[in-house]
């Protein structure tokens, strides 16, 4: 069998399409390749869908715990708190068991007890905490006096917020921002270990390469492609993102565009 | 545990869940936090030391080792850690257990790695097949210890290299002007002075170790997610006397209370640290503190 007919057989199993039975022996190099890459599939759906619906709520979330009301502020704290303090692989599980539970009495949340519901909710929450988080330290810092021009041209409420604050928030926040998008993505390797089910064998990356590596009991395969696989997706990310930094500071002179700084933080 | 707990059907209330958290299976799930907070332990103090032989390769002359440090400093970009946690646990165990059937075994001939198996001889086996049960437990968790070391020396690499170069030059070059050796500028001047600078980010690390504790699951050791699942299922009144439905959310809300206490109680911890370490040196005092907690 050709590599060709693999990709054809295996390219989109993930999702369902294609072979329904998973290689059982004889495995090649164009197997793993294909369905590890099958797998990336599931990666970037968590992580794009959580990361941009994630990007809205952190917004709130951050105009929440600088609000001046005490029940926006401590709610707002709270969820933060919550989700950043405990680790996401106890969230995914206490997800799982919840929603399973809550099925029983109301059957339309049913979707949830499946990874791609309810793990994308959990991923969306999770990122929106961290991300909120960061753009509460970039709404700290914003320089007083840009607040202070904004008055002066006589802006107030929402066209303050949209024309000045937000913005220079945004541009602060970027560089830990593209950080937490990448290990977002990093994250979404956990969903298919934390008791959501991979339904008819269709999982992630990292389930793919976890499948290969128990069945051919050799590790030193599977997961460098898994590896090569992940260093793409987060070199697309940093292309991405530094596309937009850019764009974000594109009134400035170009020497003082703040290049995109990694720092590790890793692990939820 | 308690004396009133010889005859459960009799019990409610209080009682009954003072005698359903003392049953000898749920001693289990307390003993596996001493192993959560055992592998801490453990893990911290061999990081550190993993991290600082990274930190000080990266920081080599000889291109060799400085590209090794830097190689090995960079692995924790671009790559999930959950992979590297799978990856490290079989390939440490198939890397000794290769090396044993090397020296102990010359004489065999047939190749290793047959079709899908990973054939070694007999003697060469970790642990032996003959050895009892808690050999092979203590031997799963030593594994789990040295994949979490190397995964988060990596970590602390990346921050004890930051730290180093943080040190003010002109304490080297005073110290250089003293007329010491570049050993002694390093022990006595560069590893004193990192220490403020990379506290902020080993206090981050230090959390981050925490919240990857149950990872520890996946790597095969019972652990506390492992417990919680085991005893939060379904228990029939036919093979337990404590029978109840799917407890499993409780167990798991338990948990996260657990983590969300022991984070928050070290970000305190951490917090009154760098307050304690940063006095007398005001200038950096200020600009650190910021940065706690990330």
């Amino acid at each position: 069998m050709s590599c060709i007919d693999i990709i054809a057989d295996y390219g989109l199993r993930s999702i369902g399409l294609g072979e329904r039975l998973l290689p059982r022996s004889d495995f090649t190099l164009c197997h793993q390749f294909t369905l590890i890459g099958s797998g990336m599939i599931w990666n970037i759906y968590f992580g794009t869908l959580a990361l941009t619906s994630g990007f809205i709520l952190a917004t709130l979330l951050a105009l929440g715990k600088a609000s001046k009301n005490f029940y926006v502020r401590k709610l707002s704290g709270w969820f933060i708190f919550i989700f950043r303090g405990s680790p996401l692989f106890i969230q995914f599980f206490f997800a799982y068991f919840l929603f399973l539970s809550l099925k029983q009495s109301f059957t339309f949340l049913s979707p949830l007890t499946s990874a791609w519901a309810g793990a994308l909710f959990v991923l969306f929450c999770n990122t929106a905490a961290y991300s909120g988080e960061i753009f509460y330290g970039a709404l700290q810092a914003i320089p007083k006096s840009d607040l202070e021009a904004a008055d002066a041209y006589g802006m107030s409420g929402f066209s303050r917020f949209r024309r000045i604050i937000w913005p220079t928030m945004l541009r602060l926040a970027w560089p830990a921002y593209t950080n937490e998008a990448i290990f977002l993505f990093h994250a979404t390797t956990l969903v298919f270990f934390s008791s959501f089910p991979a339904w008819q064998q269709r999982g992630d990356a990292l389930y793919y390469a976890n499948y290969f590596a128990d069945k051919t009991f050799n590790p030193f395969v599977p997961y460098p492609i898994l590896a090569g696989y992940f260093i793409l997706l987060t070199l697309i990310l940093i292309g991405l993102f530094g596309i937009a930094n850019r764009k974000l500071n594109i009134h400035l002179p170009k020497e003082e565009h703040s290049k995109i700084k990694f720092r590790i933080r890793l692990i939820r | 545990m308690f004396e009133f707990c010889s005859n459960p059907e009799n019990l409610s209330g209080f009682s009954w869940l003072s005698c359903y958290l003392t049953t000898p299976k749920h001693m289990n799930l307390f003993y596996s936090v001493g192993t959560v907070l055992l592998l801490l332990l453990i893990t911290a103090p061999t990081a550190l030391l993993f991290g600082f032989g990274g930190a000080v390769m990266a920081r080599s002359k000889i291109l060799l080792i400085k590209v090794f440090g830097n190689a090995y400093i960079s692995i924790v970009r671009g790559v999930p850690d959950i992979a590297f946690f799978l990856f490290f646990v079989i390939a440490i165990d198939q890397l000794l257990e290769w090396s044993r059937h090397k020296i102990l075994c010359p004489e065999w001939s047939e190749p290793i790695r047959q079709g899908n198996d990973f054939v070694v001889c007999t003697i060469a086996k970790l642990p032996l097949s003959s050895s009892p049960q808690w050999i092979h437990e203590i031997y799963g968790f030593l594994l789990a210890v040295f994949t979490f070391a190397i995964v988060f020396g990596a970590f602390a690499a990346n921050v004890l290299y930051g730290a180093m170069r943080a040190v003010p030059k002109t304490q080297i070059e005073t110290a250089v002007s003293f007329g010491m050796t570049e050993r002694q500028v390093f022990r006595r001047i560069l590893v004193p002075q990192m220490w403020l600078f990379a506290l902020p980010g080993l206090g981050n690390l230090w959390m981050i170790l925490i919240k990857a504790t149950p990872l520890l699951f996946l790597l095969g050791v019972e652990d506390i997610v492992y417990w919680a699942r085991e005893l939060g299922g379904t228990k029939t009144a036919k093979f337990t006397s404590y029978p109840h439905g799917d407890w499993r959310v409780w167990y798991f809300l338990g948990l996260m209370i657990f983590y969300l206490a022991f984070t928050r109680v070290s970000e305190l911890i951490i917090e009154k640290l760098m307050r304690t370490l940063s006095r007398g040196t005001a200038t950096l005092g200020g600009a650190l503190q910021g940065q706690v907690g990330r």
